[in-house]
């Protein structure tokens, strides 16, 4: 059974429909990259998964349970956390206090998770006082995924993880992912760097126009030279 | 393309060592004794009156137990409460209410408590007051506000069913307890006699100890507690809070909770500084209480603290040289001021 399978996914904001019937289905422990052109709906695709943009047909299942329709919150309690793509930490808190954020529904103690976080992401604890909104573009980027970590999620959204980061770091951040891919979390992104996306990737898809137009392995999407003409930049 | 660049990163840069200075200087005790002693300085200059430098800090400190509130509620539900004066006219009433009629049935009555005006019943009366007012303005959020945030109504629409509901308590106000100038029981009490020819009456120094306890109940809340950095996070990002899982409707409860209870501390600290009540003390006091939040950074419980002792004092000060009762029209004119010069507030907001 897969652990996120939406299907025919009509969704978008207000009166302007976006999506015109997405299917997207991840496997436990898999990664799987969304590509596709600006406007194409891959964020929508996201917001509409994660229950901050309202599903109007179709259906999302999460571990065998339909979730569209769920409230955001009810949605991150069943293990599928989300990392928006720009205003993902909370500026005016510490980087501890982030974490403790992204703990918020959890009742137990999860003092070793942010220690775990921490070892995970080095760069963090040397600055576990400060406020987010003094840290630079890549280390945000690791608060926003720590954040979204500390729930321990089955499935984690990525949108555009790499975006505006320098070519080291955008190298960093695909490592990162591929380690926390690693210890069992199933991984769904959209990425402008699809190249780079696409060779760690299980599978991939080409969304188009808020639809489907293709889905493949991901060296055989890197192979294909209509997806490498249009997508791939050559 | 490059100059475009290039000016970006001077910007996040400029943004980033606001951010960083904000940070040293505020801890948030030793910024406030500070500018308390940096007030209370001002009253050695030979022209400002010590007294009138003091009155100022006591008033400072009910406009922002009221200030607080009002910023928490902008920050979190981006709603200018314009019923904020009524709320804490509410609940001066509301004690009244508690001290003339509720408790003199169990025979607790009495003023002139030691060196106070009042009695114990006000001392009874004022958590009581703050409860009912809390879940008043709860109440109000679920079956006004809550819809208008549901069906997605823009910001000015908030802001005049605000207005609407201001209206309404205060006309409630009135039918209960009539129009005319009503007191908490007191007794008169001889004034403290300090250096400097500076007199201060008992009560104003229950209001100072009271308003920071509180105001330092509310910034350990802010910090230490799980709910009360929830309230920051909303406030920084709501639809970010969510995904991440808070509950941003108890949030909306919590922050509904503390506004409404300092609404109702300040309102009740008004009626014993000015020794009555009256039904439109509160809306009167709306002015000195959105100059303090707009001084301090709107959105910011520390700024609006900051705001609210300097809009007291130079309230009190003004009455030196002009007419006091152009008081109002000082907070007005510091309103306006921030407004045209630094619409950010004295901080900035270093998180744009």
């Amino acid at each position: 059974m897969a652990l996120l399978e939406a299907s025919n996914v009509v969704a978008g904001y207000g009166e302007t429909e976006i999506l015109h019937g997405v299917s997207v289905t991840v496997n436990a422990g898999e990664i799987v990259t969304i590509i596709g052109p600006n406007g194409c709906g891959k964020s929508t695709l996201m917001k509409a998964i994660v229950g901050l943009v309202r599903i109007k047909a179709g259906a999302v299942r999460f571990r065998g349970k339909d979730i569209a329709r769920h409230d955001p919150e009810q949605i991150v309690r069943s293990g599928l956390c989300y990392v928006p793509q720009s205003d993902n930490v909370f500026p005016s808190l510490t980087i501890r206090e982030n974490l403790e954020m992204g703990a918020f529904v959890r009742t137990d103690d999860y003092r070793g998770r942010i220690e775990d976080m921490l070892r995970l992401f080095p760069d963090l604890r040397r600055s576990a006082r400060q406020k987010a909104g003094t840290l630079s573009g890549g280390q945000r980027q690791m608060l926003a995924i720590a954040r979204a970590l500390m729930l321990d999620p089955a499935l984690l959204l990525l949108d555009e993880p790499s975006a505006g980061l320098a070519p080291v770091l955008v190298h960093t951040v695909f490592e990162r992912i591929q380690q926390i891919n690693e210890t069992g979390v199933a991984i769904l992104l959209v990425e402008q760097n699809a190249r780079e996306s696409l060779r760690m990737s299980n599978r991939g898809y080409v969304l188009s126009g808020g639809a489907n137009q293709l889905d493949d392995t991901g060296p055989a999407l890197l192979d294909n030279p209509d997806v490498g003409r249009l997508y791939l930049g050559g | 393309m490059q100059r475009v660049r290039s000016q970006q990163q001077t910007q996040v840069h400029a943004s980033e060592s606001a951010t960083r200075r904000f940070r040293l200087a505020w801890s948030p005790g030793r910024l406030t004794v500070v500018l308390v002693a940096g007030l209370a300085a001002l009253g050695f200059l030979p022209f400002i009156k010590m007294g009138l430098v003091v009155n100022g800090i006591i008033l400072g400190a009910i406009i922002a137990l009221g200030a607080i509130g009002l910023t928490l509620v902008y920050g979190i539900l981006k709603l200018g409460n314009f019923a904020h004066g009524d709320y804490m006219a509410f609940g001066a009433y509301v004690a009244f209410f508690i001290v003339d009629g509720l408790l003199p049935r169990i025979g607790l009555e009495g003023a002139g408590l030691g060196p106070f005006t009042f009695g114990v019943p006000v001392i009874v009366a004022l958590p009581l007051s703050a409860i009912v007012v809390a879940a008043g303005a709860i109440a109000l959020d679920v079956l006004i506000y809550r819809r208008l945030r549901d069906r997605g109504v823009s910001t000015a629409i908030l802001l005049m069913a605000s207005l609407g509901v201001a209206i309404a308590i205060r006309g409630l106000v009135q039918m209960i307890w009539s129009g005319d100038t009503q007191h908490y029981p007191r007794e008169s009490r001889q004034v403290f006699h300090l250096p400097m020819d500076v007199r201060v009456p008992p009560d104003s120094i229950f209001v100072a100890v009271v308003a920071t306890l509180l105001v330092a109940s509310v910034y350990l809340l802010l910090t230490h507690t799980k709910m009360g950095k929830a309230m920051r996070a909303t406030s920084d990002n709501p639809a970010l809070a969510r995904v991440t899982g808070i509950n941003t409707k108890h949030v909306i409860w919590w922050t509904w909770a503390v506004s409404g209870a300092l609404a109702a501390v300040a309102g009740v600290m008004l009626a014993v500084t000015q020794a009555q009540l009256l039904p439109i003390m509160g809306w009167k006091f709306l002015i000195p209480l959105f100059a303090a939040v707009i001084l301090g950074g709107v959105g910011n419980p520390y700024g609006a603290l900051v705001g609210a002792l300097v809009v007291g004092v130079s309230m009190e000060v003004s009455t030196q040289w002009i007419n006091p009762s152009y008081k109002p029209a000082i907070a007005f004119a510091i309103m306006i001021g921030v407004l045209l010069a630094r619409p950010r507030g004295i901080f900035g907001d270093a998180r744009e």
